[in-house]
């Protein structure tokens, strides 16, 4: 991949010549380097172009678009992209009243654009990223809740679909990290008792599947605590997913803290620093340069993670699909409706781990 | 002076240790005595007798001879085993199928490349879950037994599930088979009274014994091949809808993974030693085989140990589309019988067993891959 990359990139600054001389050139080495392997390449080739071509023909030659026309569907080869047009708002804000959509949307927008912004190196601090955030998800919390500014109030029970999705994430990032930061300095704390006991509870939560953490959370805890501290179900999953969240970003923390020579702390304390000064302004920015990359890993494993919430009976994303085509008129498009979550699900995923991937990179350049 | 600021020292860390400690009993404490309020004014007593009681309810899937009298602990084993079957299962396949993926991204022909990009990039970057509900929609929706897929006449598709052929044996017998061969494999190599034994006369004496057995102990034909009668099948052995669903969806997850884990590995195996096999005239299996594979493995070890372990908990996912695996046969016992904490406890357990099981192996794994001499 690499050596495609820079020969690519060698391309693109050659004259138009000379790059059809590195095309010729590619393509004899990796593509016709011998007979056999010239006999792969076409036929690999073929397969690859008939199924681009059948996708393509499938989602937007032969594809019905508008609600209006359903009935064509039936005849039609291709998709019906008529239960989308008829369902969406169904898929992104589920049961959130129909007249106020308006506020997940713009709420949906704040979010994604919290996330976009915090990818920019400009808000990389510790206090601009919490900033941040803090104004990007209550902006989205009280643009979903209401009962301030003379919004009316929605209450947690109606909140569904994409909106559902992002809160969870948001929230679940949002509580985990520092909980992580504060597992992973617990661990390495000097006392005995309170490093074992906060390894052993890491290492618990993190070998149980995380649907069992949620179950517990979800159906065990009213029965563990007294009445008056049980609340509300969607508050208490969110906690047990971020503790869940905090067990793993520890140990990501704990290779950060890894990577950072124990002349450090003694240079901090010859200066006379406190032990908080010397965590504050000499250590925590190497540990979150350091563990940058699996951190981001971790956002994105557990943005993926979120869907699991459906089997605990929240009103997700997927859960909306699968009421999307709950009515008989719309029970024969499943295929359609889980193309488009999925979507939805694979562009988010696909450009984070690509900025990871980017973000390594770059990392790996500049410590060179 | 500094010996009576170290001692102050001290007594303040005892105390830091010693609140934290009363706190978190404290707070197990709490629990444990508002559980058993709350618990005791459902009524139900706590305590692992329930066990013993019949559950009187039955669920899809199992392995083993079930059927709605069962006791609890009978129920609990069963979906223990479907998970440990399933979670194996998948490792195996996903694992085959990751290598073939990280090999094929590897390659230097770039269309084969491209393929497992592709493949990569699609299963690794949607959920689980969301493409466990997609194969089980697709699935559900095959036609009926009557118009079934067939798959060259020995194996059929259907909405009921997948028909293959299955061995008319008992199953003590077929596994005793089975563990006498895979023994054979592994232990050819090392013993020298095995190795000198041709090789044709352990088939042939293992073919003699499958012989005799199909023509004293069972009647009918050894291979059962499923046959369309009627309106459903008959012979062969059914795979029920749900399983097919979690081992396409899981393979499929966990070999997008495994193919990066590969493709990692290979990439950091030193040129210099694949040169070295190329000018040695080996071929290109044979330096995959020889050179590249077992350099490789190094670094693929312990993420694919992670990966497995994952693979083993993501069968719990199973539930959303009602495959009765350990978690579902718990959440189900809990809803019907009430005791909670107690089905808690045996599902953590359950898990912490199977990882700290899985972790041994992939230590050993690991021991055995290390470089000699280092």
């Amino acid at each position: 991949m690499s050596t495609l990359s820079q020969s690519n990139q060698k391309a693109w600054s050659l004259k138009a010549s000379s790059r059809y001389k590195v095309l010729m050139h590619v393509l004899r080495t990796r593509a016709f380097h011998s007979k056999v392997d010239g006999f792969i390449s076409l036929c690999f080739f073929t397969i690859l172009l008939t199924a681009i071509y059948s996708i393509f023909n499938w989602a937007l030659l032969d594809a019905v678009w508008l609600e209006e026309s359903v009935d064509q569907c039936q005849a039609a080869a291709g998709a019906c992209w008529s239960v989308i047009d008829a369902r969406y708002k169904l898929i992104l804000f589920g049961l959130y009243p129909y007249d106020l959509h308006w506020r997940p949307t713009l709420a949906c927008i704040a979010i994604v654009t919290t996330i976009i912004l915090s990818c920019l190196p400009t808000f990389w601090s510790t206090k601009r990223l919490s900033i941040l955030w803090v104004i990007g998800f209550f902006t989205f919390f009280f643009l979903m809740r209401g009962g301030i500014l003379g919004l009316t109030h929605v209450p947690t029970g109606q909140w569904g679909g994409l909106a559902l999705t992002l809160f969870l994430f948001s929230s679940v990032v949002l509580l985990g990290m520092p909980m992580g930061l504060g597992l992973a300095l617990a661990r390495r704390s000097k006392l005995p008792v309170i490093s074992y006991g906060v390894s052993v509870f890491i290492d618990l939560i993190r070998s149980l599947p995380l649907l069992t953490t949620l179950f517990v959370a979800a159906v065990v805890m009213p029965i563990l605590l007294p009445d008056w501290m049980v609340g509300d179900k969607i508050w208490r999953v969110i906690i047990a997913f971020a503790l869940f969240f905090a067990c793993y970003q520890a140990e990501v923390f704990r290779g950060g803290f890894q990577a950072i020579h124990k002349g450090q702390f003694e240079a901090g304390d010859a200066l006379g620093l406190s032990y908080y000064q010397i965590l504050a302004n000499i250590i925590m920015p190497q540990v979150f340069r350091h563990s940058l990359p699996s951190t981001i890993n971790m956002v994105v494993v557990t943005f993926k993670e979120t869907a699991i919430v459906i089997i605990i009976g929240f009103f997700d994303v997927l859960a909306s699909a699968n009421a999307a085509f709950g009515s008989a008129l719309w029970a024969p498009y499943y295929m359609e409706v889980y193309v488009f979550v999925g979507l939805i699900y694979w562009s988010f995923i696909f450009s984070l781990s690509q900025y990871g991937v980017y973000l390594k990179k770059r990392m790996r350049i500049a410590s060179h | 002076m500094s010996a009576i600021r170290s001692k102050k020292l001290n007594m303040k860390n005892l105390l830091i240790q010693v609140v934290f400690l009363a706190v978190v009993i404290l707070v197990i404490a709490g629990a444990f005595s508002s559980a058993r309020t709350n618990l005791a004014d459902l009524g139900i007593s706590s305590g692992f007798n329930f066990l013993e009681r019949s559950t009187g309810w039955g669920y899809s899937f199992s392995l083993l001879e079930t059927n709605v009298n069962d006791p609890y602990k009978w129920t609990l084993f069963s979906g223990f085993v479907n998970t440990l079957f399933l979670g194996t299962l998948t490792i195996i396949t996903s694992t085959i199928l990751g290598f073939l993926i990280g090999t094929a991204r590897d390659s230097h022909n770039i269309t084969i490349q491209a393929i497992a990009t592709i493949f990569i990039q699609t299963f690794r970057n949607i959920p689980l879950i969301l493409q466990l509900v997609f194969w089980y929609s697709v699935l559900i929706h095959m036609p009926s037994p009557r118009q079934a897929y067939d798959l060259f006449d020995i194996a059929y598709l259907s909405n009921r599930g997948f028909m293959i052929p299955s061995v008319n044996a008992s199953p003590v017998f077929f596994i005793a088979f089975l563990i006498v061969l895979t023994g054979y494999w592994m232990l050819k190599n090392r013993i020298p009274e095995l190795k000198r034994l041709p090789s044709k006369w352990f088939y042939a004496a293992l073919f003699g014994i499958a012989v005799l057995y199909s023509l004293f102990f069972i009647d009918g034909p050894l291979l059962s091949i499923p046959e369309l009668k009627g309106l459903r099948f008959v012979g062969g052995t059914t795979v029920p809808v749900e399983l097919v669903t979690m081992i396409i969806s899981t393979s499929l997850y966990g070999a997008a993974y495994i193919g990066e884990i590969v493709r990692g590995g290979l990439n950091e195996v030193p040129k210099g030693l694949v040169e070295a096999g190329n000018s040695l005239g080996l071929n290109e299996r044979m330096v995959w085989w020889k050179i590249k594979v077992p350099m490789a493995l190094r670094t693929i070890i312990p993420p694919l140990g992670n990966q497995w372990v994952f693979m083993m908990k993501a069968t719990t996912v199973g539930v959303a589309i009602g495959f009765s695996d350990l978690f579902m046969l718990i959440s189900t016992s809990i809803t019907q019988s009430g005791q909670t904490l107690e089905l808690i406890a045996i599902l953590m357990g359950a898990f912490l067993l199977i990882n700290f099981s899985l972790a041994q192996f992939v230590n050993y794994l690991n021991e055995r891959m290390r470089l000699k001499g280092h």
